[in-house]
């Protein structure tokens, strides 16, 4: 199963404490909005990542499983 | 054929839309009347969807969505809804729509009235923008007529959204019915329909629904022996810029994009053509072999997109003229994404410095950078466009950029555009 | 417990609850959007503000646990919660209750923000605004230890760090375009260089069509 962000751009308004949290997936544009690389999220960053769509202030993240990986 | 259809085939020959009857009468005589299903009757909508789908029909509204996938989509959201004639036509290079309304509206509603029996919606709602006087008193004057001889099955009616270039995409035409602002909605799932309320919306293209309506005369076959196997049909294409019979014209799906272009006659021989629209990108002369189809253009870094082609003369500076577009289409963004709102201001602001010979040393990567940051990153293709554009200039013109690059501009920098744009550009999106 | 150590109690935790508050409404305050173009770890920043106001919560919870217990003066369970109704000092115990009730409206908003819609749960949390200043006044009416020159400078340092705080967020957030009016101003008709003029073409009907 892997799970991937998935951030909502209407909602977002660039508060950027999903790259913060998670720099490893999440890097800023240059103006600050999030650019997620799509892959599949590695299984030790699966809570912080939860953590991040819990916290983030116009809850603009979803984390999309799938089954089966690729 | 449908099970009930009448002996006589009534069209023959050549596919084509245009060319047909407008009124009701002419138009019945001319086509004989749409196959609708007669009362409750079987089977109705088993033929109709296998007629569709066997048509390859392919959404002519820019996205090139299978016809047949969307309808059952949205038969699966259940009845009840309604069937949305989009004529929103936001391009500005685009009249192919303006013109279907008001010389074949009864093509476009049979096309709507098919899909709201096989969809189960209960009514037809025509979309033409504020401002478009004669298009929406061509609609009306269509609806009166079969209201007045029972050729509606589902009521018709008519909305005017307002004229703004994102107004037209399909989710934020949903969400104007219900909220009064056109604001396209984040839809990661394709897969689900659209919905006005609690009530489900097929938002089909008008010429879409134009074809809908000759196949379901037809069948399938007669619109697959025009176009290609992959991309089959003929479609209507707005042909404009330094031409000297800028118009409309159908085509056969697949003709080589400079034997489009050459119908309206250019006053030279091109530079580039603008295929598909602001959104769409520029085509070079080494490429004007390339078949007017998705595939085909994709391979080359366009996409067929609205049927526009625009040709671009030779004494006009391209980056220039690619600066203008980008600067609209930033203009004309809905507002709410950052990659959009900032991002499409910026590519413009760096087209337009190297347009104008003022690029510093950092440009070209920085544009690149860019490119690639905006593109897929709004809720909407409204900046993907802009990126197309941008980067597909940047490929044709390779010899201007680096000319600009370097500070030598062309002579001719400094033209008036040859390229359409709405004299008043407002960018509230309510 | 005797009275005496009860309303010490009572003190000390509301002037603990105060600082704390204050604390809290300047971490909240100090707060943009797109600040990360700047480096600045808003995360951190909002979990300390969580974190803080928790803290100041228990100090409130002892405070006002140890006004009611107090039996010197007449302070009711009901008129910690519904204003104006205590026996002793009614109006100011009674702000005090006010205080209170927006505070308790913001945090367990703050606890069930998940389940609510963003725009419920920031229209409470604004609330939080109007309580800071009604717990200041609650703090210095009730009039204890308002006397104390030490109490005043801590009152005058909060009201001086939240001002402070207040100024900087209105002036950034003025400055700082949001993506709306970033937006507004597309709204502009592009520079004149452009050169963006209606097309001639003839309008659709009026041309040969093939």
């Amino acid at each position: 199963m892997t799970v991937r962000i998935l951030i909502d751009p209407v909602a977002c308004d660039a508060y950027g404490y999903c790259a913060e949290l998670l720099p490893e997936a999440i890097s800023l544009d240059e103006w600050g909005y999030p650019m997620v690389d799509g892959k599949p999220l590695p299984a030790d960053l699966l809570d912080i990542a939860k953590r991040a769509a819990r916290d983030c202030p116009r809850r603009a993240i979803t984390l999309r499983e799938r089954k089966g990986g690729h | 054929m449908s099970p009930n259809a009448s002996e006589t085939m009534p069209v023959t020959g050549r596919y084509r839309l245009l060319g047909h009857p407008t009124d009701l009468e002419g138009h019945l005589t001319a086509l004989g009347p749409a196959p609708l299903p007669s009362g409750r009757q079987r089977g109705w909508r088993e033929w109709f969807v296998s007629v569709l789908e066997a048509s390859g029909l392919a959404g002519r509204g820019g996205a090139g969505f299978p016809a047949a996938i969307k309808l059952a989509v949205a038969h699966a959201a259940g009845p009840g809804g309604t069937v949305v004639v989009n004529g929103m036509e936001g391009e500005p290079a685009s009249d192919k729509d303006k013109l279907l309304l008001i010389r074949a509206p009864h093509l476009v509603l049979d096309g709507a009235q098919l899909l709201a029996a096989a969809s189960g919606a209960r009514s037809v709602t025509v979309a033409v923008p504020q401002g478009r006087e004669h298009v929406a008193a061509a609609v009306l004057a269509a609806m009166a007529e079969r209201a007045r001889t029972a050729h509606a099955p589902v009521p018709e009616e008519m909305v005017r959204p307002p004229d703004r270039f994102i107004a037209g995409e399909e989710s934020a035409l949903a969400a104007w019915f219900e909220t009064g602002r056109s604001l396209p909605s984040f839809r990661p799932d394709k897969g689900t329909a659209l919905r006005i309320g609690r009530k489900g919306a097929l938002v089909q293209n008008a010429e879409t629904l134009a074809h809908v309506a000759m196949i379901a005369r037809t069948g399938p076959d007669l619109f697959r022996a025009h176009g290609l196997v992959e991309d089959p049909g003929t479609s209507l294409v707005t042909i404009s810029g330094s031409v000297e019979h800028p118009g409309v014209v159908e085509v056969d799906r697949g003709t080589p994009i400079i034997d489009v272009a050459n119908r309206a006659t250019p006053l030279g021989p091109p530079q580039a053509l603008l295929v598909g629209g602001y959104g769409g990108a520029w085509v070079g002369p080494d490429q004007f072999a390339t078949p007017y189809a998705s595939l085909s253009l994709r391979a080359v870094g366009a996409t067929a997109g609205v049927g526009i082609v625009i040709v671009l003369g030779r004494d006009v500076c391209g980056l220039m003229e690619t600066a203008r577009v980008v600067h609209y289409l930033a203009g004309q963004s809905a507002g709410q994404c950052g990659p959009c709102v900032y991002g499409l201001p910026a590519i413009a602001d760096d087209v337009t410095r190297l347009a104008r010979g003022h690029a510093d040393p950092g440009l070209l990567a920085r544009l690149e950078r860019r490119l690639a940051q905006v593109e897929g990153r709004g809720a909407c293709r409204h900046p993907d466009g802009a990126v197309n554009v941008a980067r597909s200039a940047l490929r044709v013109f390779a010899d201007d950029v680096r000319r600009h690059a370097a500070g030598t501009v062309c002579e001719h920098w400094n033209r008036g555009t040859q390229l359409r744009f709405p004299t008043v550009l407002r960018a509230a999106a309510s | 417990m005797s009275s005496t150590s009860l309303w010490y109690a009572t003190r000390a935790s509301g002037l603990m609850a105060m600082i704390l508050l204050t604390l809290t409404m300047v971490l909240g305050l100090v707060t943009t959007t797109r600040a990360r173009a700047r480096n600045w770890p808003g995360f951190a920043q909002q979990e300390i503000h969580r974190r803080i106001s928790m803290i100041a919560v228990v100090f409130l919870g002892i405070h006002v646990l140890t006004s009611v217990l107090d039996t010197y003066v007449n302070i009711s369970w009901a008129a910690i919660v519904i204003p104006f109704t205590s026996s002793y000092k009614s109006f100011w115990v009674g702000v005090g209750a006010v205080a209170l009730d927006l505070m308790i409206a913001v945090f367990v908003t703050s606890l069930l923000r998940a389940r609510m819609r963003p725009g419920t749960w920031r229209a409470v949390h604004w609330l939080a605004y109007l309580s800071w200043p009604v717990a200041l006044a609650h703090t210095f009416g009730m009039g204890t230890d308002a006397g104390e020159s030490w109490v005043v400078a801590v009152g005058v340092l909060c009201v001086a760090s939240v001002a402070a705080a207040l100024a900087w967020r209105v002036r950034t957030a003025g400055r700082q375009s949001s993506v709306r009016a970033a937006h507004a101003s597309l709204a502009e008709v592009p520079p004149k260089h452009l050169a963006l003029t209606q097309s001639t073409a003839p309008p659709p009907g009026a041309r040969r069509v093939s």
